[in-house]
């Protein structure tokens, strides 16, 4: 089978040659975390996979503009595939984040305590949403201008949303030290006793490598 | 006429409907006053201080309530085609929208000034504050604005009735998180200052569910 080479073989290509340096970094060049020992390592995949999550609900948001200004099927598709990659991301992001909360906090989903779980939890679900709308329309055009529209309405609420959660630590004052899971690139709290340039170049190999892959497999119209 | 005559027309509109069926205010009221005496019976056995719940209680049943009555409201354009009627009338699609939306606005407003005599009665505390009633407004402004969207869409789809809380919920969310703090709050007996926070928050997503509904409600509307 002779197939034309497409651009998006290279950046599959691309991200399966970053993903295999993402894992060297992750397991080998990364120093041991000095308090919470290998369970740490999680964070690599887990803070990747959430912004790439929310870089895609940002695409979703773009590609509905550019649908409803310039009425073609193509952003349509971009905007839908989006969702589906931040869907999944999103739900990896939750899981890696289960997964060190257990050793760490002692509780996989300790929602009471760490607002930003309520924050992807709602996330999770406008998007389902965003589906669930899709799945409950007739007609191709109509499903895709009311999938932009609930895309556009959907984000509005997203960053306000962070900004809430972060008022709630002043009236509420939490048990966990919130700075452990925050990861601004200037401050590192948890790392000061690491070498904190290996672990953000690590952690940005591992965001590069799964947004390439999610974007080369983005399907065509 | 000009925009706010339009805008008035749709709205009086509406009104006259209701008060000619009185459909809406009373099955909206008696659902209410279930939610109510519900969720009295399942708290009153387990918890101390009631004060503790009613933030909740308040805003999930005023949630619950509007989304009916949002249902409602254009389950009844759908009747013998008045929606594409409303479409037809040589105005701009936002005067519709806002048309809709003081509509909405007005009657979940009424349905809460009917509940809150009742709440404070239930769970024994003065509900019927300013401060508390200018909060529970500025919570029903986001709810309506977003929500006169949002049913706008849901009645095209399939299972419309299903449909509108399913999207409605997770969007108005933020909404109903800031409402609940501020009503928390100004049950706690705080300082409105203290407070300024969590109503800057609430009043900054009424804002923009206003924009950004008011600027797509025109792709919704075109059927």
């Amino acid at each position: 089978m002779n197939r034309r080479f497409r651009p998006e073989d290279l950046l599959n290509w691309l991200s399966g040659l970053t993903m295999v340096a993402a894992l060297y970094l992750v397991f080998l060049y990364a120093p041991r975390e000095a308090t919470m020992g290998d369970v740490q390592r999680i964070f690599y995949f887990h803070v990747s996979s959430a912004w790439v999550g929310f870089f895609a609900f940002f695409i979703t948001l773009v590609s509905g503009i550019a649908y409803l200004r310039t009425r073609r099927r193509r952003w349509d598709i971009v905007a839908l595939s989006s969702v589906e990659i931040g869907l999944t991301f999103t739900a990896m992001a939750v899981i890696t984040g289960s997964i060190w909360a257990k050793p760490t906090w002692n509780a996989w989903w300790p929602w009471q305590q760490e607002p930003r779980l309520i924050l992807v939890t709602i996330l999770l679900l406008i998007y389902l949403s965003y589906l669930m709308l899709r799945a409950f329309l007739e007609g191709e055009e109509r499903k895709a201008r009311f999938a932009a529209v609930y895309g556009i309405v959907a984000f509005a609420s997203v960053p306000l949303t962070f900004m809430s959660i972060r008022l709630w630590q002043r009236l509420h004052p939490v048990v966990f030290e919130r700075e452990a899971i925050t990861w601004p690139r200037r401050c590192w709290p948890p790392f000061s006793s690491v070498s904190s340039p290996s672990l953000s170049s690590t952690s940005h190999c591992c965001f590069i490598a799964y947004g390439w892959g999610s974007w080369g497999t983005r399907p065509k119209d | 006429m000009n925009f706010l005559n339009k805008v008035l027309t749709i709205v009086w509109k509406d009104v006259m409907a209701e008060l000619r069926t009185k459909e809406m205010f009373s099955s909206m009221l008696v659902f209410a006053l279930l939610l109510i005496v519900i969720f009295n019976f399942s708290f009153e056995l387990r918890v101390d201080k009631v004060a503790q719940v009613v933030p909740g209680v308040l805003w999930v049943t005023f949630a619950f309530a509007g989304t009916l009555e949002l249902n409602r409201s254009l389950a009844l354009e759908m009747e013998n085609g008045c929606l594409e009627g409303l479409f037809l009338a040589p105005m701009d699609r936002s005067v519709i929208y806002f048309g809709k939306m003081l509509g909405n606005l007005i009657f979940i407003s009424v349905i809460e000034a009917l509940m809150l005599p009742i709440f404070s009665v239930v769970f024994e505390l003065n509900l019927i504050q300013p401060s508390l009633l200018i909060t529970i407004f500025l919570g029903t402004v986001g709810f309506a604005a977003v929500g006169t969207l949002l049913s706008a869409m849901a009645v095209n789809t399939r299972a419309r009735e299903v449909m509108l809380p399913v999207l409605l919920f997770p969007i108005i969310l933020p909404v109903v998180i800031s409402a609940v703090k501020v009503t928390a709050g100004i049950l706690d007996g705080l300082p409105l200052g203290d407070l300024a926070q969590w109503l800057r928050v609430l009043i900054g997503f009424d804002i923009i569910f206003l924009v950004v509904s008011y600027m797509t409600f025109d792709y919704v509307a075109e059927g």
